[in-house]
């Protein structure tokens, strides 16, 4: 069987081409990757009126068929039939911002060039009048050579013309394609401005929107003052929003577990299902309404173009460390999760920027580490209030996200002047008009994000903690004998604490370590059995807190605490890092140095706590 | 035979906020490939009008500069390798 017609949406950045695409192909997308590129491919199907389907592929933006980025350099290969995984396209819709085709119709006019059958869509067509551009798409046609049709991607308007030009298309008999020849930009910016000129009609000079507002937005003083209120808020919604819906999953799959361990028989396949597989899949899903309310905030910023305001802003500050502003929504989002934080790094253009950038992103404090940190500080740290509103345990809350900023700001700094020296392609961005995004556009990257995340987090976790639940199940203990130590996961444990010893860990920490590779909250629910099993003789039991009161000197707990600041147990950031960068080497490197890092700062407080007589 | 005249030409980096210059050359030789590439794709060219509209917080870094349609933000180091001439000076 043939496989179906390909139609190729390519165009600059900020045309609207992914509106645009998703007006075509509706909510039916599929996600996936280009092979040995971490270049998403989105690809949608469109049914034309008579019934036959045709196969849409969303290229990357790109600013011409030189390319700049990882991401141009596949719209390039994909357009001349070299890319791995994709057929040439039959037919190639360019997206151009009727408001700027100055700059647009350059990458047209190299794409025509190509002598593919091709369509223009210009788009935002009501944008331009109201900046006081009238556009005659004819006087376009004429000059270009090929249909331009005038598009409202956002409000469906032009997209039936679209279809039926593309239906004439796919009918008409296909000609050769030239090869790409390097096409000379200063004569194509040059033509392209003449074409611009040409397609005007009238002109009024108005006073732009986006130009009122940025007054504001990028206002030395209140820009700032509003990005931080913005982030604020952002904040605010990811961990108060997702309190309640995070406490109702959890005790639906508190009450699931309980429900299967009534219902099977005890013994290994019992334990793996609840202890291995429910409790897997539940640390994931657990964390989903933060990840969405995370997700859609970003979407948002990202969708009325302030994302790039909140870089334009930053860009001087972390320029300072050897970042750029772009690396600053990443890191943000690593607040919540370091998975998408990583993710987002794919607006990065230069390769070492966004390569530093993913290596400090799990030193943000993510909020797996807040049940860790919620529950040592608890358990030894006095609840004395110091000030009016200030209470001691707020404060080394507060100290321990400091710390995780210090040390991601020290480690790009060393970074940049070490193993990722050089490059840095400095911050060069189009700052694009605000736009109201559209609703159905929002939700369909939620849905897609979220379906990268569960598919990508999800499944390592959930293997992870089946594995880990091996380990620690086999052998059984026999009649007398301790599980935790009998099990291939208490040797593993003996070898661990060995190395643990000189910064204060005991036994039970090194049992902790193993499952908080998972997910780093389980590091609790780990200290929780440990001592739940070890102390099942004792009458009682109490809360956790008071036991560990008991059991650990506070030096020990405060080595724990700096040890969490640093360390990257987390797999699914591990593996996210090898997708992301392609191959072993970095999220190896990361680990490394994390460790590394982990273990002086756990050596350094203990010590000191030691030497201060704690 | 007279030297044709010569308006004062600055660099961009120089240039104040609202003040529209024309670019009456660009150092390319002081560029990275990849950030001449961009600065190209953005439209700068000899002859095409520029204004500087917003500047950063810290440093005044970066820039945000209105070039053809388009606004877009560099750096003040890559405005630095771009002579203008302002337009008030042409015309006079």
């Amino acid at each position: 069987m043939n496989p179906l017609p390909l139609v190729a949406v390519a165009g600059s950045p900020n045309a609207g081409k992914s509106a645009l695409f998703n007006a075509l192909t509706g909510a039916r997308q599929k996600v996936g990757n280009y092979p040995g590129v971490t270049v998403e491919r989105h690809s949608g199907r469109l049914t034309l009126e008579d019934g036959r389907p045709v196969e849409m592929v969303d290229l990357p933006g790109a600013y011409s068929l030189e390319p700049a980025s990882p991401d141009e350099a596949v719209t390039r290969d994909v357009l001349l039939g070299r890319q791995k995984g994709e057929r040439q396209p039959d037919v190639l819709i360019i997206v151009v911002d009727a408001s700027n085709l100055d700059n647009h119709l350059r990458f047209a006019l190299q794409l025509i060039e190509l002598g593919l059958p091709t369509i223009i869509a210009l788009n935002m067509i009501d944008l331009a009048k109201r900046d006081g551009l009238e556009l005659d798409p004819a006087a376009l046609e004429r000059e270009l050579g090929v249909p331009v049709i005038a598009t409202v991607a956002v409000r469906r308007r032009g997209i039936s013309e679209l279809q039926a030009a593309l239906d004439d298309m796919l009918t008409s008999p296909r000609c050769g394609v030239h090869e790409h020849v390097k096409s000379d930009i200063v004569r194509l910016q040059r033509r392209a401005r003449e074409i611009a000129t040409a397609g005007v009609i009238s002109e009024t000079p108005v006073r732009r929107w986006t130009h009122r507002l940025d007054s504001v937005l990028l206002h030395p003083v209140f820009g700032p003052i509003i990005l931080a209120a913005l982030m604020f808020v952002m904040f605010q919604a990811v961990f108060a929003w997702s309190a309640v819906p995070m406490e109702r999953i959890g005790d639906g799959v508190a009450w699931l577990s309980s429900a299967v361990t009534g219902a099977l028989p005890p013994g290994l396949f019992r334990s793996l299902i609840v202890d291995g597989a429910i409790a897997g899949v539940g640390a994931v899903i657990t964390f989903l309404p933060q990840i969405l309310i995370l997700f859609l905030f970003i979407l948002l910023l990202e969708g009325t173009g302030y994302m790039v305001r909140a870089a334009f802003l930053m860009d001087r500050l972390m320029h300072g460390v050897g970042l750029s502003g772009r690396a600053f929504i990443p890191l943000l989002s690593s607040f919540a999760c370091a998975v998408p934080g990583i993710m987002a790094t794919r607006t990065i253009d230069d390769p070492k920027d966004r390569l530093t950038t993913i290596l400090v992103a799990p030193l943000m404090t993510c909020s797996a580490r807040i049940p860790v940190y919620t529950l040592i500080i608890a358990a030894f740290i006095p609840n004395t209030r110091l000030a009016w509103g200030i209470g001691l345990q707020g404060l080394v809350m507060f100290g321990l996200y400091v710390c995780g900023i210090g040390g991601a700001l020290l480690a790009a700094f060393a970074l940049r002047r070490g193993v990722l020296k050089g490059g840095g392609g400095g911050f060069m961005m189009e700052l694009p008009k605000y736009q109201w995004p559209l609703l159905k556009d929002v939700l369909i990257g939620l849905l897609t994000r979220v379906e990268i995340f569960l598919k990508r987090a999800g499944t390592i976790i959930l293997g992870t903690t089946i594995v880990l639940w091996a380990l620690a199940s086999v052998p059984q203990a026999g009649p007398g004998q301790k599980q935790s130590e009998v099990s291939i996961a208490g040797h593993i444990a003996d070898g661990i604490e060995t190395v643990v010893k000189p910064i204060g860990f005991n036994h039970e920490i090194a049992l902790a370590l193993l499952p908080a590779m998972a997910a780093r909250e389980v590091a609790v629910s780990a200290i929780a059995t440990v001592y739940s099993i070890d102390s099942a003789d004792q009458a009682g039991g109490g809360k956790i807190e008071d036991r560990l009161k008991h059991s650990w000197p506070l030096p020990t707990a405060l080595a724990f605490l700096a040890w969490f600041v640093f360390a990257p147990q987390c797999i699914s950031t591990i593996a996210v890092t090898r997708r992301e960068t392609n191959g072993w080497k970095w999220p190896l490197f990361m680990v490394g140095y994390l460790f590394l890092l982990a273990y002086l700062a756990a050596a350094l407080t203990y010590w000191t706590a030691v030497a201060l007589g704690l | 035979m007279n030297a044709p005249f010569q308006p004062d030409t600055t660099s961009l980096d120089l240039l104040k906020v609202g003040t529209k210059a024309r670019v009456a050359a660009i150092d390319w030789a002081a560029l990275d490939e990849s950030e001449a590439c961009r600065l190209r794709h953005f439209g700068f060219d000899e002859g095409v009008t520029v204004e500087p509209l917003h500047l950063g917080p810290f440093g005044r870094d970066p820039m945000a500069i209105r070039v053809g349609r388009m606004t877009v933000a560099i750096r003040r180091r890559h405005a630095g390798a771009i002579r203008v001439t302002p337009l008030a000076q042409i015309t006079r």
